[in-house]
């Protein structure tokens, strides 16, 4: 059983949520088993008692993230935190603070939500079935947190609202602490284009996929890739982890002519759309952080569509030359199957508070350069609003 | 405004009918019945232990619509029926879908008790607060579609099919023409009370504590439907059924063919849901308030499900679309479950029709009338195949055929058709969820690594939806979270997820218990042999050692059988 706990903790480190030596993970088959040893595994042991699940992480995470959640759960008057991106409106609702290691406070805070944070900043994630989404519960917290801290930074320089504190210093060193990562990324796709065969567009995603967890522009878990090649399209399968596809992309006919996509991502639709809809052959999804964060500032605090641009904001809006536009996951009214197949086209598109699509027609190469550099654009246009 | 009771969602009475007098008494549970069993499933276990006589001819029938089953949240529609099954000699329990629950809720009851047996083919009618019986002796040997058209209900009705009135322990209680209460052979237990139909309707809504939160609740779930690909995916349940998991299962090596016997089938792509629209252009029906609406109507009838094309295809070796369909339309309207009756096909084509020459749908004809080569098959694959002294050729457990989903595939399913409490069924502990449609999360389906706590977290989790009322789609969605929410702005309880989970494992070890007293334990909860001695064969000691695991996760004995403390930690009641 150490495999799994020994691989989450890994992907805790390499995708630089956590220092080697802080989470503390926690599985449960038989019997309850701890990566190491700690003074805290006992109050641990008895929330995962109590709360019938089979996982969980315990960790400081990170800087920045440590001193953004930190600075979050203490200034907060509410006892719950409530990012508004898209992550959090679909997947964790709101993030509870707790107070401290206590098992009755931490008990009846994890019956209501996937994870929490505390008041000194680390972050415990729960998984009902095992550690795989106690970790994405764990990425996804430190993620929408990072995303309200920025937003909320903004909107502080701005007037118009008041943060206490060394604020302007932790975004600065917040900033300073992506940058280091991402402005260095040069590796590229290297994957032969045209695909000859199958295997190539295969070994294709598979290698985009893996550069975008590398280069830090998404999560691991949320995001998705495709090809067409030969009328059928080449998908990551929903909740796949894009730095580790290999036999877990679908290839599914362009004509629906078989629902093998049933388990395919569930922007899938978007996917097809767009295939249908421009000459591109090949997409990339993900949510960059300050693509996210920059879709979502907006000076017009009174709007009567505050609180639910995602879906209503009227205006049309722009990161330069790329559009920013609404749109929620999945089929049905307002969902971006509408907004993001219609709009896509020169470099991408941000969908507010989500993420974005970059797609073309030539391979992976092109596209994931637009995805790095929309992503690096928007960094700057944020530092040139706020500093 | 018959809902005198003071609590909402629950009615706060349920109808005891004794079917010998044709007489009838109300039932007011205490509160911690409802907060300890909630509704649906729940209730059926508690109340099958109240009743203590299981006697062949006094085994009760149950009908109990789950606890939030007549609101307005999407999939809360479920009526559980449930009995001692004639084909699985367990408890057994058995969610349909329709409008039945509907009706029986707004009329102001949370569920039937039937009692007894009437000596001439009765019907039930409940109207609101009125109960009243009707002659039934001219419906005998008459097809569901021909029922329903004499009966003309106003509501809701179930009834029963040929196949009930002549034996078949295989036969299913019919909805409203489209639903079925299938596996277990409820519909012969209810053939057997003399009870034809049942009638209902109600007139009144359901209080609501809380509107306004129940609609953002509804919001919240509603969103998570949206955004899943399985189910509102463009090739989802709500465009396919779930037919769309037919290339799926298929390109996974996860669809059973030739009784098991092997994994190919190479005319599967001619027969996928794709050809089927193409053949048989359909309409989308469904319960009421579903945003899925996974039943498909074509002038030549209702389309197959997933593992009844399966079954009518690849399990029985047969490539042609149309005897799919006709074996599919003759199984309802005979009230046939199809995962049995393709399977005792399958099992008479291994054990005796080695070159294939039977009639398919003769074959079934005569199963629905006991006539002709049928007859060997009413009592079902496994009975058959001892008859032949070839048990090894029924591909069950505990009596159950196993539906169209090979255990070799996803390890997952093998814990599940062990373990469930009615038999080599899935649904109870829902692999497919995380082994195969990757919700909440994938998990290995090739190993058994924490799948003795999934297992056992999923039952629970699936035996509170069920006495919820919730359909089971609704778990590739959301889960317990969402539920409570939904479930205290109905009631104006303050359930968490953590509450519902206890129930749901209260639930499920309760039907443990019964099962117990019934003779069951480990000796039962295995697979065919098949699965351990072929190609790609389950390692018998990995899943021995999974099952050990599960059963101390669970808190049984090692041999399978209830604790005194754990019941009684459940809260539950001890043997006497
Ligand atoms: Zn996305």
């Amino acid at each position: 059983m150490a495999g799994v706990k020994e691989k989450y903790l890994q992907k805790l480190i390499s995708q630089r949520l956590c220092n080697s030596t802080d989470p503390l993970v926690g599985f449960l088959d038989a019997d309850l088993q701890w990566n190491r040893e700690s003074d805290k595994t006992e109050i641990l042991s008895q929330v995962v008692n109590s709360l019938g699940v089979s996982a969980i992480i315990y960790s400081i995470p990170r800087e920045p993230y440590k001193s953004m959640i930190k600075y979050l759960a203490s200034y907060e008057e509410k006892d719950f935190l409530k990012p508004e991106d898209t992550e959090t409106r679909t997947f964790l609702h709101d993030i509870p603070i707790a107070q401290n290691l206590n098992v009755g406070e931490l008990t009846q805070k994890l019956k209501k939500r996937k994870g929490l944070v505390l008041k000194d900043g680390s972050v415990i994630a729960q998984g009902a079935i095992g550690v795989e989404q106690a970790f994405v519960t764990f990425s996804s917290i430190c993620f929408s947190l990072f995303v309200k801290f920025m937003c909320d930074f903004y909107y502080h320089r701005k007037n118009l609202m008041k943060m206490e504190g060394e604020v302007e210093e932790i975004a600065k060193k917040a900033i300073k602490c992506y940058e280091d990562h991402l402005l260095p990324f040069d590796k590229m796709p290297q994957s032969p284009y045209p695909f000859e065969k199958e295997d190539d567009a295969i070994a294709a995603i598979i290698e985009a996929g893996s550069l975008t967890v590398e280069s830090g522009l998404v999560d691991s878990f949320f995001g998705n890739i495709s090809c067409l090649f030969e009328n059928t399209i080449y998908i990551s399968q929903t909740g796949s982890s894009l730095d580790e596809l290999e036999g877990y992309i679908d290839p599914c006919p362009i004509d629906n002519s078989k629902t093998n996509a049933i388990t395919a991502s569930s922007e899938f639709s978007t996917h097809r759309a767009i295939y249908l809809k421009k000459k591109f052959n090949a997409i990339l999804h993900g949510h960059p952080k300050f693509s996210v964060i920059y879709s979502m500032l907006c000076d017009k605090i009174n709007c009567p569509n505050r609180g639910k641009c995602h879906i209503s904001c009227s205006d049309r809006r722009f990161m330069k030359d790329v559009p920013i536009v609404t749109g929620e996951v999945g089929r049905g009214k307002n969902t971006l199957l509408q907004t993001v197949p219609e709009y896509i086209s020169g470099r991408g598109v941000i969908v507010f508070g989500h993420g974005v699509f970059t797609a073309g027609g030539s391979g992976f190469y092109e596209i994931f350069r637009n995805l790095l550099e929309i992503e690096k654009e928007a960094l700057w246009a944020y530092k040139d609003l706020v500093f | 405004m018959p809902h005198s009771n003071k609590s909402y969602g629950w009615t706060g009475k349920i109808l005891l009918i004794d079917l010998c007098t044709q007489k009838y008494e109300v039932i007011r549970p205490e509160e911690n019945i409802y907060k300890s069993f909630l509704g649906g499933r729940g209730l059926c276990s508690y109340y099958m232990r109240e009743i203590k006589n299981l006697m062949p001819s006094e085994i009760p029938l149950l009908f109990f619509p789950g606890a939030l089953t007549g609101t307005k949240i999407p999939f809360a529609v479920k009526t559980i029926i449930s009995s001692i099954s004639p084909l699985t000699k367990t408890f057994f329990t058995s969610a349909v879908g329709g409008f039945f629950g509907w009706h029986l809720k707004k009329a102001g009851w949370d569920g039937i008790i039937i009692t007894g047996k009437s000596q001439n083919q009765i019907g039930l009618t409940v109207k609101d607060e009125n109960v009243s019986f009707f002659d039934c002796n001219d419906l005998k040997n008459k097809k569901a579609s021909d029922i329903f058209h004499k009966l003309k209900p106003e509501g809701s009705a179930a009834i029963t099919s040929i196949a009930a009135d002549n034996g078949v322990a295989f036969s299913n209680i019919i909805i409203d023409k489209y639903f079925f209460a299938g596996r277990g052979g409820l519909g012969l237990v209810m053939a057997n009370k003399g009870l034809k139909a049942i009638e209902v309707y109600g007139s009144c809504d359901i209080a609501v504590h809380d509107s306004e939160n129940l609609s953002k609740g509804i919001e919240d779930s509603m969103r998570l439907v949206s955004a899943s690909p399985s189910l509102m995916g463009e090739l989802g349940f709500t465009e396919f059924g779930t037919s769309a998991l037919y290339d799926l299962i298929f390109s996974r090596n996860i669809m059973p063919a030739k009784n098991f016997a092997s994994r190919s089938f190479p005319d599967a792509e001619h027969l996928n849901a794709w050809n089927f629209k193409n053949k048989y252009p359909w309409e989308k029906t469904g319960c009421p308030n579903c945003p899925i609406l996974c039943k498909r109507i074509s002038s030549e009838g209702l389309l197959p499900e997933y593992n009844s094309m399966a079954h009518f295809s690849s399990l029985i070796d047969n490539r042609d679309i149309d005897i799919v369909m006709e074996a599919n339309r003759l199984c309802n309207e005979t009230g046939m479950d199809t995962i049995s009756a393709a399977s005792a096909i399958a099992c008479y084509r291994e054990l005796k029709d080695k070159d294939h020459s039977i009639d398919i749908i003769q074959l079934l004809k005569e199963i629905a009338f006991a006539s002709g080569e049928g007859k060997l098959l009413i009592k079902g694959s496994s009975e058959f195949s001892k008859k032949l002294s070839s048990p090894e050729s029924s591909m069950n457990v505990k009596g159950l055929d196993l539906p169209a989903f090979d255990p070799r595939g996803a390890y997952g399913f093998s814990l599940a058709y062990a373990t469930s409490t009615r038999g080599g069924c899935y649904l109870q502990a829902y692999p497919l969820s995380h082994e195969i449609l990757r919700k909440p999360i994938a998990t290995d389906r090739f190993s058994f690594e924490g799948k003795a706590r999934i297992t056992k977290l999923n039952e629970d989790m699936n035996a509170a939806m069920d006495s919820l009322g919730l359909c089971r789609f609704s778990v590739n969605a959301f889960g317990l979270e969402e539920c409570a929410k939904l479930l205290n702005a109905v009631t104006g309880e303050d359930f968490t997820a953590g509450d519902l989970m206890n129930c749901g494992e209260r639930i499920f070890y309760n039907e443990r218990i019964i099962n117990y007293t019934l003779g069951f334990d480990s000796k039962d909860d295995d697979l065919p042999e098949r699965f351990f001695e072929s190609e790609n064969a389950i390692n018998r000691d990995d899943f021995l050692k999974a099952r050990a695991n599960y059963y101390l996760i669970r808190g049984l004995s090692p041999e399978g059988k209830p604790l005194e403390t754990k019941t009684r930690e459940l809260k539950l009641k001890w043997l006497e």
